[in-house]
């Protein structure tokens, strides 16, 4: 469904994405982990077509979206849903007006149907009279339960997550990791997460893919990450867990 | 040497990209207000905005500057006696320059700027990234309903300004320095054409497309968090002052 053969991706000169190829399970949550700053966003955003590569192709259901326009790259966008990291709500709007805008410019419903599946989104993510709040009023994982609200609301068949835990408790992380499992079982889509939550990531993945230096070094199930013998993969899981520990 | 001709020559470099940047914004905002759907709602909010909003801030600036152009041109003229023109000059002040362009740098103090600052914001919390992610092209959502706006609006701001700013005037030449009243209206009649003050609707038009781009040309460049919105928005301010001073001597010498 989801594949990138050979992306690479330069800022300012400076390699983010080097010859990465990655394939992605239909069906599945895949976690990608990496360190920060290590070009984890930079790949989700080429998986949505909201940053082109250098080279190489992002093939979504065999189409090369690196090669779309605007127009054609808007109808692709459609079978995506996505959490930013800091869930992106338009702060002008209502929590019910957040939700409710991907169903107001994509489907003919009324605003009463409207209602009814903004109220029941909401529910789905653990949500209840919050329809009338801001953004501003709502707390961090708050804002990230609409934020998938938000991105569910019209079914999409992939749902891209950056960074869905960075700045909660760890109580708010289990509690989004679990909305997460929930969701993907109910929905059946194509979950893609980056992060660099290790705990996070061992309960809530398929399938992880390790990226470092701009190129994925391993994929593997949980179990074979953990039991890699890859020094750069100890190293970044036994950080990570001490770190985990430590808060 | 090299390095001095780098010196020199960078700056303008940086400006040619960033022209040609802001006209490819320009031409993508076009393409996209061809194609549905057409955002009525937003122009129409958008419009109230620029236009409805901005009137008492209009207004004000509008009737001073007519009152202080009809005392300047008073003291000029009673040097050699040609008070009776007061009316006409005021007239012809406003509606040809002071009004448009008056008009202009409110609006681009309020209004422009605000565009800057609330695109600026939205592209550093990633609202621009999740428009994009919901299929909804932030040209056409966010850039082209201002433009259209402020190139709709501009034109009637700069009417009520011609209008206060001839009160003003009046006011300060009847009332106040006692010049005949017959006289001021008639001067005005006899000098001012219809065209002055379509002329000066059109450049108004110009000058609301020039803020509206530029407004929102930084704003969607804008990088670097809260930090960069503030410097966005004062680069935003100026660029487009700078451009509306320099456009106007451009569309007077062409107009007429």
């Amino acid at each position: 469904m989801i594949e990138l053969i050979k992306v690479c991706k330069s800022f300012k000169g400076q390699k983010v994405l080097d010859n990465l190829d990655l394939k992605i399970e239909p069906e599945k949550i895949t976690v990608i982990i990496g360190r920060s700053g290590g070009g984890k966003s930079v790949l989700l955003k080429h998986i949505m077509g909201l940053i082109k590569p250098d080279s190489g192709q992002v093939l979504v259901n065999g189409i090369d979206i690196s090669k779309l326009n605007d127009k054609e790259l808007n109808e692709v966008r459609k079978i995506f849903g996505m959490l930013f990291q800091d869930a992106a709500l338009f702060d002008s709007m209502t929590v019910g007006e957040n939700v409710a805008f991907p169903l107001k410019e994509h489907t003919k419903l009324s605003k009463k149907e409207i209602d009814k599946v903004v109220e029941e989104k909401l529910l789905k993510v653990g949500l209840k009279n919050v329809t009338h709040k801001m953004p501003s009023e709502l707390s961090g994982g708050m804002r990230k339960r609409v934020g998938l609200a938000r991105a569910i609301a019209l079914n999409p068949k992939i749902v891209l997550f950056d960074e869905p835990t960075t700045g909660l408790d760890p109580i708010m992380c289990e509690s989004i990791d679990d909305l997460i499992i929930n969701t993907q079982r109910h929905t059946n889509a194509t979950f893609v997460v980056i992060s660099h939550d290790i705990g996070s990531t061992f309960k809530i993945a398929h399938k992880v893919a390790v990226l470092y230096e701009g190129k994925i070094i391993k994929t593997g199930t949980p179990e074979e990450i953990r039991s890699s013998n890859n020094p750069v993969i100890k190293r970044f899981i036994s950080r990570e867990t001490e770190k985990a520990c430590q808060t | 040497m090299i390095r001095l001709l780098e010196f020199v020559g960078r700056p303008f470099i940086v400006a040619v990209e960033e022209s040609g940047r802001i006209i490819l914004l320009l031409i993508s905002a076009i393409t996209w207000m061809l194609r549905p759907p057409f955002r009525l709602r937003i122009i129409f909010k958008q419009m109230e905005f620029v236009g409805v909003n901005s009137i008492f801030v209009v207004l004000i600036t509008g009737v001073f500057t007519g009152m202080v152009f009809a005392l300047q041109s008073y003291y000029g003229f009673k040097m050699f006696g040609g008070e009776s023109l007061v009316g006409a000059t005021v007239a012809l002040g406003v509606t040809r320059e002071l009004g448009p362009v008056f008009t202009a740098l409110m609006v681009t103090g309020r209004v422009g700027s605000a565009m800057t600052a609330e695109l600026g914001t939205m592209k550093v919390t990633e609202q621009i990234d999740a428009l994009h992610s919901m299929s909804v092209n932030p040209i056409q959502y966010l850039v082209m309903p201002r433009i259209v706006a402020a190139i709709l609006m501009l034109p009637v701001l700069t009417i009520v300004s011609d209008f206060v700013g001839i009160l003003g005037g009046y006011f300060v030449g009847v009332e106040l320095l006692k010049i005949n009243s017959g006289i001021f209206v008639a001067k005005i009649v006899e000098f001012v054409d219809l065209e002055d003050i379509f002329n000066g609707l059109i450049k108004a038009a110009c000058f609301g497309l020039i803020l509206s781009l530029i407004g929102c040309y930084k704003g969607i460049r804008t990088t670097g968090g809260a930090e960069g919105v503030g410097k966005a928005t004062t680069q935003s301010v100026v660029l487009s002052s700078v451009t509306i001073f320099i456009s106007d001597y451009f569309l007077t010498s062409f107009m007429f």
